[in-house]
C-alpha cells in the first residue's frame, strides 16, 4: 500500500496550540489562555464565525475545527467522529483541523467507556456537520437568486449544476452566520451512496506525531514551575499510617518535601488512597525519596484477603441459591424430574489492567481553581473528582485531555488526578504525579475475580430444558457503595440473565462476595467471565452430546429472529444503556457471524486432536455481534501455539473499518494473553504482584500468526467496537485446546495448567 | 555531576546523580518525551534507545555508564519521519494507543541493522522484550517485514512525501 504522507501538520498543529486553543502539550499553552478558557469561546470551532453546535466551526477562510469530546486511548475515536462530520459537511479533510475538548457537560457525556462513543454520538456529529452545509447551501442560493434544493456540495464547495456556479465555503461563512440554525428535522443527511468519509480508511490524526516522537501523553505534561511527586500508598485498601519517618528521605539529592495524602472516606470512588508523597526537582529523585521513607501501616480489615480462600468461598458462594435476576418457565420443577443433567463451575482470576502509560496528572491549584492535565476516558469526573477533594465549585476545575496511553477502563477512574490537585493546592504549586508500574498494578480497580456455576437438564439430542446459571463477583457497586455484594444490573446483564439460548425453563441468580480491593470496570467488563463460562459450558453440552459444537450452536440458538425479551424473562433487560427497541437482540445476527466465522476459519475441515483443534464462540456484547474462532497447536510440553484467529463482527454501521480490524485484532492478542498467565493475587490483603515480570501480559510471541477480522457489512444503527471483540476470545481458545488435547480448562490462566 | 551526553548528534551536558537512569535525563531534563517509561525494570521496552546504534533501555542504564556513547532517541532516529520502519508503520497504522511504539521502532531498527533480512522467528526474538497492551503484534511484524524490503531493494521508501493534509 502507498499512501501519501504528511510531513507537516505537527509544525501546523503546534502553531494552532500556540494561538491558545486546546492543548495537547500544556508546555505550549500561554498563560493568559489557561483558566480563563473555561466557559463557552474556549475552543478555535467556538471562535469561529460560523459555529452552530459546540462541535464544529468554521471561518471565512475555509478553515474547518471539529471538536473530538471523546478520549483517544487507542481506538481511533478522535479521527471517526470527526470523519463523520466532515462527511456531512462535504468538508476537504485537509481543511480540517480536530480539536480536543476540556471536560464540559455542553458536549454531553464524555465518559469514554462502554463502547459507546460512536453509537451515542453519531447522529450529533452528523447534526453538526450538516448543520454547517445546509446554512452554507442557503447563503450561496440567496447570492445566485436560485432554490436551495437546486444547489449541491462537493470537497467544500457548494455548486448550482444548472448556471455552473460555485462558492468556495469560506466565501460563503459570513453571509451563513447571519442565518438561522437549521432544526434537526429540517435537515437532509447523506444517502449512504453519497458518503465520502464514513465507512472509509483514514489515518489516525496523531500517526504522525506518535511515530516520530512528538505525541504528548499525560505522562508528558509539562508546565512551568512544576515539581514532581511520587507517592507510597497504604499496602492494603483502606490502610492508614501508623507512623512515619521521612528524614531519610529529605536528605536525598533533589528532595524537596515529604507531605502525607489524605486517607479517603469510604465509599472509596476516585478518591485518593491516602499516603506519602515524596516531591522532588525530577522523577527519578522523587522515587529514590520514597526508597527512604519509612512507615508503618494500620492495614485495617482487608489484611485478611487471601486469593485462595476467597476462590473459595466464590465456589461456595454459587453452590448455593443467590438473588433472583432473571427467570422463566420452571427450573426446579425440570431439576427435581430425575433427568440427566450436567453442571460445571468456572472461575476466571483478578486482572490489571496494566495500561502501557501509567496513570499520571499534573495539576496546578491556585486561588480556588484547578487546572489539571492528564491522559483520562472522563474528564467530568475530574471535575467532581477534583471539586470534591478540593472543597471548590465543579465549575472551577479545568481538565485538558491528552492522548491516553492505553485506556481500558482504567484512565474513567480519577484518583490520579485528585493526589495531583490536593499536593499542588498543599504545596502551592505545580505538581506531577507520576505512577510506578508497581503502584499501577498493586492499586488499580481491578478486573472482579469471578466464579460462575452452569447447571443443565438435558434432553434431547443433548439439548438443554432447563438451565440454572449462578455468578458471584465482587461487584462494581463496591467501589461507590461500601460493603455492596450484588452485582448490577449491568454486570448481570453482560453475559449472565441475556443468554441467548432457546431453552424453556431458566434461572439467573447473583450470589454475593464482599470486595477487599478496589474494583472496576476493565474493557468488556463481566462478559469476561459471564462468557468464558458460558461458552465453555455449550462447548461441553455439544462434547457430552457427540455433536459438532457449530452444529450444536446454531441449534440452541434457534431460528433467526429477534428475541423476546419479556418472554425470555428479560422485561427489564439491561441493554447497554439504550432502548431495546432502538437496539434489540437480533439472534440472526449472532448466527450470522458465527456461521461466516466458520466458513472463514476452515471449521468444516478443521483438525482435531493429536494437538491440534479449532474452537469457537460467540457473543453479543456493547450491542455488537461477534464470533471469534481460535486455531491452536499445543505442544507436548504444553506451549500453546496459536496459527490463526477469526474475528467476524457484526457493530451495524461502521465509521472506520479499518480502526474496526485494528480493535479486533487487538482483542484477540488481549484475550490470548489473559488466558495464558494473567492473574492478580492477593495475600495479606497485600497484592502480590507487582509489574510485568510477575503480572504476564501477552508479548509478540504470545500473538497469534494472523488474525483475519471481518466486518459484517449493515445499515443497522452503529454499536460497539472496542470491546465486544475481547469477550468470545477466550473460551474459543480454551474450546481449542479441549479439541486438541481433550482437556477441559475451567479455571484461568492456563499456566496453572502446565499449558502456557 | 557534570556529564556530556550525545543525544541525537547534539551535545548536553547535565548535572545529574551518577545512578539517574538515562530515561529521565531524557525526559526530565532534556525534555525530549518520545522515550516512553513503562517499567522502570527493564521490562517492556517502551524506553528503548540507542546507544552507538545498540539497542538499550533507558529505565536502567545510568547516567554514568553512557560515556561517550552517541545516543538515539526516537527522535532522532530520522531527521523527518521518514526512515523505511516509520514509513511502514504507518503504511500498515501499527500504533492504536502508540504509547510503546517508539521503543517499539528503536528495536526494529537495531534488529534491521543486524538482519536486514529477519524471518518471523528473527523477529520475535528481537521484540519480545517489547510490550503492545493493544495488541498490535501482528502488524509490527508486517511492517518490519514491510520495511526490510524496502532496505533489501535498496530504493527509497514507497511513499509520496507530500503536504496534503494542511
Amino acid at each position: 500500500m502507498i499512501r501519501t504522507r504528511n510531513v507537516s501538520r505537527r509544525f501546523v498543529l503546534k502553531g494552532i496550540f500556540a494561538t491558545g486553543a486546546l492543548v495537547v502539550a500544556a508546555r505550549v499553552v500561554p498563560g493568559a489562555f489557561r483558566l480563563a478558557a473555561q466557559a463557552a469561546g474556549q475552543t478555535n470551532a467556538d471562535r469561529s464565525l460560523l459555529h452552530p453546535t459546540v462541535y464544529l466551526g468554521i471561518n471565512p477562510d475555509g478553515r474547518v475545527f471539529i471538536v473530538t469530546h471523546r478520549s483517544e486511548m487507542g481506538t481511533g475515536i478522535r479521527t471517526a467522529l470527526p470523519m463523520v462530520a466532515a462527511d456531512e459537511l462535504d468538508a476537504d479533510w485537509s481543511q480540517v483541523t480536530i480539536e480536543q475538548a476540556i471536560g464540559d457537560e455542553r458536549y454531553g457525556d464524555q465518559n469514554t467507556d462502554g463502547s459507546k462513543s460512536i453509537r451515542d454520538f453519531y447522529d450529533a456529529f452528523r447534526y453538526a456537520g450538516a448543520s454547517v452545509r445546509s446554512m452554507l447551501v442557503s447563503a450561496a442560493a440567496a447570492q445566485w437568486g436560485v432554490a436551495p434544493e437546486s444547489c449541491t456540495t462537493a470537497a467544500h464547495e457548494v455548486i448550482h449544476e444548472a448556471s455552473g456556479r460555485r462558492a468556495g465555503y469560506g466565501s460563503l461563512v459570513e453571509a451563513a452566520s447571519k442565518l438561522p440554525v437549521p432544526r434537526p428535522e429540517d435537515l437532509r443527511f447523506k444517502t449512504r451512496q453519497q458518503w465520502k468519509y464514513i465507512g472509509t480508511d483514514r489515518p489516525i490524526y496523531d500517526l504522525d506525531d506518535i511515530l516520530t516522537g512528538r505525541a504528548i501523553y499525560g505522562i508528558d505534561a509539562r508546565v512551568d514551575g512544576m515539581v514532581y511527586a511520587s507517592i507510597e500508598r497504604p499496602p492494603v485498601l483502606g490502610g492508614t499510617i501508623r507512623s512515619l519517618d521521612d528524614a531519610a528521605a529529605r536528605r536525598v539529592a533533589g528532595v524537596e518535601d515529604v507531605r502525607t495524602l489524605p486517607s479517603f472516606t469510604p465509599p472509596h470512588l476516585f478518591q485518593a488512597l491516602g499516603g506519602v508523597a515524596v516531591i522532588a526537582r525530577n522523577t527519578w529523585a522523587a522515587l529514590q525519596g520514597r526508597r527512604q521513607l519509612q512507615i508503618t501501616w494500620d492495614d485495617g480489615p482487608n489484611a485478611a484477603y487471601e486469593t485462595e480462600s476467597y476462590r473459595q468461598q466464590l465456589f461456595d458462594a454459587v453452590s448455593r441459591p443467590g438473588k433472583v435476576v432473571c427467570t422463566r418457565g420452571d427450573v426446579d420443577a425440570a431439576l427435581a424430574s430425575g433427568s440427566r443433567t450436567i453442571e460445571a463451575t468456572y472461575y476466571v482470576p483478578h486482572h490489571a489492567h496494566a495500561t502501557m502509560e501509567p496513570p499520571a496528572a499534573v495539576a496546578d491549584v491556585r486561588d480556588g481553581r484547578a487546572e489539571i492535565w492528564a491522559p483520562v476516558q472522563n474528564p467530568q469526573a475530574v471535575q467532581d473528582t477534583v471539586s470534591a477533594a478540593l472543597g471548590i465549585p465543579r465549575g472551577n476545575v479545568v481538565c485538558h485531555v491528552t492522548l491516553l496511553g492505553g485506556g481500558f477502563g482504567r484512565k474513567s477512574k480519577p484518583d490520579f488526578a485528585a493526589e495531583a490537585a490536593i499536593l499542588s493546592r498543599d504545596l502551592g504549586r505545580p505538581v506531577k504525579v507520576v505512577w510506578t508500574r508497581e503502584d499501577d498494578i498493586r492499586f488499580d480497580y481491578f478486573h472482579a475475580v469471578a466464579a460462575v456455576h452452569h447447571k443443565a437438564v438435558i434432553g434431547d439430542g443433548g439439548r438443554p430444558t432447563a438451565w440454572l446459571a449462578r455468578s458471584a463477583f465482587p461487584p462494581i457497586a463496591s467501589t461507590f457503595t461500601a460493603g455492596a455484594e450484588y452485582g448490577g444490573d449491568f454486570e448481570v446483564g453482560m453475559g449472565l440473565t441475556d443468554l441467548p439460548y432457546d431453552v424453556p425453563n431458566f434461572r439467573a441468580e447473583n450470589c454475593p462476595a464482599p470486595a477487599h480491593v478496589r474494583i472496576g470496570w476493565f474493557r468488556s467488563v463481566a462478559n469476561i467471565y459471564h462468557v468464558f463460562a458460558a461458552q465453555s459450558f455449550v462447548d461441553e453440552l455439544a462434547a457430552a452430546a457427540g455433536r459438532d459444537p457449530l452444529e450444536f450452536q446454531l441449534d440452541l440458538l434457534g431460528p433467526p429472529r429477534l428475541l423476546d425479551l419479556k418472554a425470555a424473562g428479560l422485561a427489564d433487560f439491561w441493554n447497554y444503556g439504550v432502548s431495546s427497541e432502538t437496539y434489540p437482540y437480533d439472534i440472526g445476527r449472532l448466527r450470522r457471524v458465527l456461521e461466516v466465522a466458520a466458513e472463514r476459519a476452515g471449521w468444516s475441515g478443521r483438525p482435531q486432536g493429536n494437538g491440534r483443534g479449532m474452537g469457537l464462540a460467540v457473543a453479543r456484547s456493547f450491542t455488537a455481534y461477534v464470533a471469534s474462532v481460535v486455531e491452536v497447536e499445543v505442544g507436548t510440553d504444553g506451549a500453546v501455539r496459536v496459527p490463526r484467529v477469526t474475528q467476524v463482527i457484526d457493530a451495524g454501521t461502521v465509521v472506520h473499518p479499518e480502526r474496526v480490524r485494528a480493535q479486533l485484532e487487538g482483542a484477540a492478542v488481549m484475550g490470548i494473553g489473559l488466558a495464558r498467565s494473567a492473574e492478580i493475587t492477593a495475600a495479606g490483603g497485600r497484592i502480590q504482584q507487582s509489574n510485568f515480570h510477575d503480572f504476564v501480559i501477552a508479548r509478540i510471541t504470545d500473538a497469534p500468526t494472523q488474525v483475519d477480522v471481518h466486518i459484517i457489512e449493515s445499515d443497522e444503527k452503529p454499536g460497539g467496537v472496542g470491546e465486544p471483540g475481547l469477550p468470545p476470545v477466550i473460551p474459543a481458545l480454551t474450546n481449542a485446546i479441549y479439541a486438541a488435547t481433550g482437556r477441559r480448562i475451567r479455571e484461568l490462566p492456563l499456566s496453572k495448567h502446565g499449558l502456557a | 555531576m557534570p556529564y556530556t551526553l550525545n543525544v541525537n548528534g547534539q551535545t548536553h551536558t547535565v548535572d545529574v546523580p551518577a545512578d539517574m537512569p538515562l530515561l529521565w535525563v531524557l525526559r526530565d531534563v532534556l525534555d525530549l518525551k518520545g522515550t516512553k517509561f513503562g517499567c522502570g525494570m527493564a521490562q517492556c521496552g517502551a524506553c528503548t534507545i540507542h546507544l552507538d546504534g545498540e539497542p538499550a533501555r533507558a529505565c536502567v542504564t545510568p547516567v554514568a555508564a553512557v560515556g561517550s556513547a552517541r545516543i538515539t532517541t526516537i527522535e532522532g532516529l530520522s531527521p523527518d519521519g521518514t526512515h523505511p520502519l516509520q514509513v511502514a508503520w504507518m503504511n500498515n497504522d501499527v500504533p492504536q494507543c502508540g504509547y510503546c511504539q517508539a521503543g517499539q521502532i528503536m528495536s526494529a531498527a537495531a534488529l534491521l541493522a543486524k538482519t536486514p533480512q529477519p524471518t518471523d522467528a528473527d523477529i520475535d526474538a528481537a521484540m519480545a522484550g517489547n510490550i503492545c497492551r493493544c495488541g498490535t503484534y501482528m502488524r509490527i511484524r508486517q511492517a518490519i517485514h514491510e520495511a526490510a524490503g524496502t532496505i533489501r531493494a535498496g530504493d527509497s521508501a514507497p511513499v509520496q512525501i507530500t503536504e496534503a493534509r494542511d
